[in-house]
C-alpha cells in the first residue's frame, strides 16, 4: 500500500506511453503490428511498386515469373504483381470498413441494452444470440445473391450485418458488471445524462475489449470478403484479392498449373489475417493478466 | 428442467427467426429480385410452377401477412417449393440428395479437428515454456487465418494436380454404383480426404487456441496448485485436474466454431465441386435459383442450429452449474 502511495502520480500522457511500451513488448503485438504495417505501406504505394496497370491486358497471358514479370501474368494478360499490390487496396479498405461497421454495432446492440436493462435488454440479448447462431456466411452468401454485384462499400456494410453477434455479447457482458460500480452509481446520481455515462464512464474502461473485438472483425471482414469475392458475389471488375483468385478460377489457373496467379493473393489474406489476430491476442492479454503465462 | 425449457424455447424462437429472415430477404431487396427471375423463366416453366414462385417471393397482390402464413405453413410441410436449376425435381429432393454429403463431411471433420485441437491445446498449455508448445499457438493462428476455399485450391493443386495422390472434384467416381459396397465406400473415403483435410487444417486453431486459453486460466487456480503440492501424479493433474475443467468454457465458444466451420465447409465444396448442400446453394445462386437457395439455407441454418441445441443440452448435463444458472449470469 505504501510503495503504492509512493510512486509518482502519472500524466495521462505518460500512461499512454507506458502501456503502448507495455504492448509491444509482447513479440505477438510486434510481429501483428509489422506485418499489417507493411500490407498498409503496399497499399498506400501502390502506383510506386510496380510500373504496370493493374487492368491493362497487354501482355502474353499466362506467363511464369520471370524478370519482367515477377509473379508472371493472369490468363487474360494482366500482370500480377501489379494486381496483387493494388488489390491490397480494396481488400483491407473492404476488410477494415466492414470490421468497424460490426464493431459499431456491436457497441450499439451491447451497451445500451445491458445499460437500460428489463425488457429492452431482454428483446435485444435475445435477438444478438439468435444472431450469433444462425449461420453467418450463408445468409451473406443469400444476402449477395440478391442485391447482386455491387459496390464495396455496399458489401463492406452488408459483412458489417451479419457479424457483429459476438462482439456485442463479450460488450453486453462488461456492461453488465460495470453498471452496479459504485463510480457509475456516483455519475447518475450526479445527474449525468446517459450517453454521457455510456460513452464517457462505461466505453473508456472497456476500451481493450472494443479494440479486441475491432481486430477480430478485422479479421472476419477480410475473410468474409476474400470468400465472397471469390464467388463472384463482390464486384466482379475491381482488382482485389478475392477477385483475383475468382478469376483465376475462371481461367482454369489450376489446370494451366498458373500457381502464380492464385498462390500470392490468397496468401495475402491469410498473412493479414495472421496480423490482426496476433494483434487481438495481445490487446486481449494486455487487458486481461490471466491470459499472461509467465506468471 | 428449467433449463432444458429454456434452451427448447430458443431453439424454436431461432428456427423461427431464420425462417422470418429468409422470408423477408428477398422482399427487402431492391428492385424484387423475384421480379427478373420471372421474366426470365417465363414460357419455360408451368403457370402452376411459376404462379409457386409467385406466392413464394411475394410477386402477388395478397396481403404480408397472407403471404407469410402461406410461406410458415409451407414450410412445415416441407415444401419448399420446386428447383429452377433441376425442374422438375423438388428442392426437397435436392436437399435429400445433398445433405447427407455434407453432414458427413462436416461431421466427420468437426469431430477430428475438435479432438486434435483439444489435445493439442491441452500438449500446449501443459508444456507452455518448452519452445516447440509456444509455436503451436502461433502456427495455429496462422492456418485459422487461411481462407477455406485457398487451401482447398492449394491442396488440389499440388497433392491433385502435381503429384496425383489424391481426386480432384466430386465424391465418388463417377462410373461407381452407389451403394454399400467395398469399391463405393472406398471411393468415397479417398474423395473425402482432400476436403476433410482442408476443414480440419483451418478449423484446428481456434479449438487449440481457445483449449489453451481455458487450460492456463485452469492451472492458474489453487487447487491445482494443491493437487501438485500434495503430490498427484503430474499426468493425473493435467488431465483430470486441469483438462477436464478447461474443456467446459470451450464449449461456450462453440456457437460461433460452429458457424464458422459450416461456412467453411460450403466453400471448401464448392471448390472440390463436393456435391453437399455448399455446392448446391453456389448453384443455386449462380442460376439465380431462389427457391432452391432459400430452401438451402434454411436447411443449413437450422442443422447449426439443432447442433448448437445438441451441444448446450450435453453442456448442461456436463456442469451442473450452467442448469442452475450460476455460471451464465
Amino acid at each position: 500500500m505504501i510503495t503504492r502511495l509512493r510512486q509518482p502520480l502519472m500524466s495521462r500522457s505518460m500512461a499512454r506511453m507506458s502501456v503502448a511500451r507495455q504492448f509491444f513488448r509482447d513479440p505477438k503485438a510486434r510481429a501483428g503490428a509489422s506485418i499489417l504495417f507493411c500490407f498498409v505501406m503496399m497499399a498506400i504505394f501502390a502506383p510506386l511498386l510496380t510500373s504496370y496497370n493493374p487492368q491493362s491486358t497487354a501482355f502474353i497471358p499466362l506467363q511464369a515469373p520471370s524478370a519482367h514479370h515477377w509473379l508472371g501474368t493472369t490468363g487474360n494478360g494482366q500482370d500480377v504483381l501489379a494486381q496483387f499490390v493494388f488489390g491490397a487496396r480494396a481488400s483491407l479498405s473492404v476488410g477494415i470498413l466492414a470490421g468497424m461497421t460490426a464493431t459499431l454495432i456491436a457497441i450499439f446492440m451491447g451497451m445500451l441494452p445491458a445499460y437500460r436493462g428489463g425488457l429492452f435488454d431482454l428483446v435485444v440479448s435475445t435477438f444478438t444470440n439468435i444472431m450469433l447462431v444462425v449461420p453467418g456466411l450463408p445468409l451473406l452468401l443469400v444476402i449477395g445473391a440478391y442485391i447482386h454485384q455491387t459496390g464495396s462499400f455496399v458489401i463492406a456494410v452488408v459483412i458489417g450485418l451479419t457479424g457483429w453477434a459476438w462482439q456485442a455479447r463479450v460488450l453486453r457482458s462488461q456492461t453488465l458488471s460495470l453498471v452496479s460500480r459504485d463510480y457509475i452509481v456516483a455519475a447518475r446520481l450526479g445527474g449525468a445524462s446517459d450517453a454521457h455515462i455510456i460513452f464517457r464512464e462505461i466505453l473508456p474502461n472497456m476500451l481493450s475489449l472494443v479494440v479486441a473485438g475491432l481486430m477480430y472483425s478485422c479479421l472476419y471482414g477480410i475473410l468474409a470478403e476474400a470468400s465472397l469475392e471469390f464467388l463472384g458475389l463482390g464486384n466482379i471488375n475491381a482488382v482485389s484479392w478475392g477477385t483475383m483468385l475468382y478469376w483465376a478460377t475462371q481461367g482454369a489457373a489450376l489446370l494451366n498449373g498458373a500457381w502464380w496467379w492464385f498462390v500470392p493473393p490468397g496468401l495475402a489474406v491469410a498473412l493479414v489475417g495472421t496480423g490482426f489476430a496476433l494483434l487481438n491476442f495481445a490487446v486481449d492479454r494486455l487487458a486481461n493478466p490471466r491470459l499472461r503465462e509467465n506468471n | 428442467m428449467k433449463y432444458v425449457a429454456n434452451r427448447v424455447g430458443f431453439l424454436l424462437l431461432s428456427i423461427w427467426a431464420a425462417a422470418t429472415i429468409n422470408f423477408m430477404l428477398p422482399r427487402m431487396m431492391p428492385g424484387n429480385p423475384a421480379d427478373a427471375l420471372i421474366a426470365r423463366y417465363h414460357g419455360a416453366l408451368s403457370a402452376t410452377a411459376l404462379h409457386a414462385i409467385e406466392l413464394q417471393f411475394g410477386i402477388t397482390h395478397e396481403a404480408l401477412w397472407v403471404q407469410y402464413l402461406v410461406y410458415l405453413n409451407h414450410l412445415l410441410h416441407g415444401n419448399f417449393g420446386v428447383s429452377l436449376t433441376y425442374y422438375p425435381a423438388t428442392v426437397m429432393t435436392v436437399i435429400r440428395n445433398s445433405l447427407p454429403w455434407t453432414l458427413g463431411l462436416a461431421g466427420l471433420s468437426t469431430l477430428i479437428s475438435v479432438l486434435l485441437g483439444l489435445a493439442l491445446g491441452i500438449y500446449s498449455a501443459w508444456n507452455r515454456n518448452r519452445r516447440l508448445a509456444n509455436i503451436l499457438p502461433t502456427a495455429t493462428t496462422f492456418t485459422a487465418a487461411i481462407p477455406y476455399f485457398w487451401l482447398a485450391m492449394l491442396l488440389v493443386y499440388f497433392l491433385g494436380y502435381i503429384l496425383g495422390w489424391f481426386p480432384i472434384d466430386h465424391a465418388y467416381t463417377s462410373t461407381l454404383v452407389p451403394g454399400l459396397n467395398p469399391p463405393f465406400i472406398m471411393s468415397v473415403l479417398g474423395h473425402g480426404i482432400l476436403p476433410a483435410c482442408t476443414i480440419v487444417i483451418s478449423s484446428l486453431g481456434g479449438w487449440l487456441m481457445s483449449m489453451r486459453n481455458n487450460m492456463v486460466q485452469v492451472l492458474g487456480e489453487d487447487y491445482i496448485l494443491f493437487a501438485e503440492a500434495k503430490g498427484v501424479p503430474d499426468r493425473e493433474v493435467m488431465l483430470w485436474y486441469a483438462a477436464r475443467n478447461a474443456i467446459l468454457p470451450s464449449a461456450t465458444s462453440f456457437a460461433m466454431s460452429i458457424g464458422f466451420v459450416v461456412g467453411g465447409t460450403l466453400l471448401t465444396e464448392i471448390v472440390f465441386s463436393y456435391p453437399g448442400v455448399g455446392y448446391q446453394l453456389f448453384t443455386a445462386i449462380e442460376n439465380s435459383d431462389y427457391p432452391l437457395m432459400q430452401g438451402l439455407f434454411f436447411m443449413i441454418a437450422l442443422a447449426v442450429l439443432l447442433a448448437n441445441f445438441a451441444v448446450e443440452m450435453l453442456y448442461g448435463r456436463l456442469d451442473p452449474r450452467v442448469r442452475k444458472g450460476g455460471v451464465s449470469q
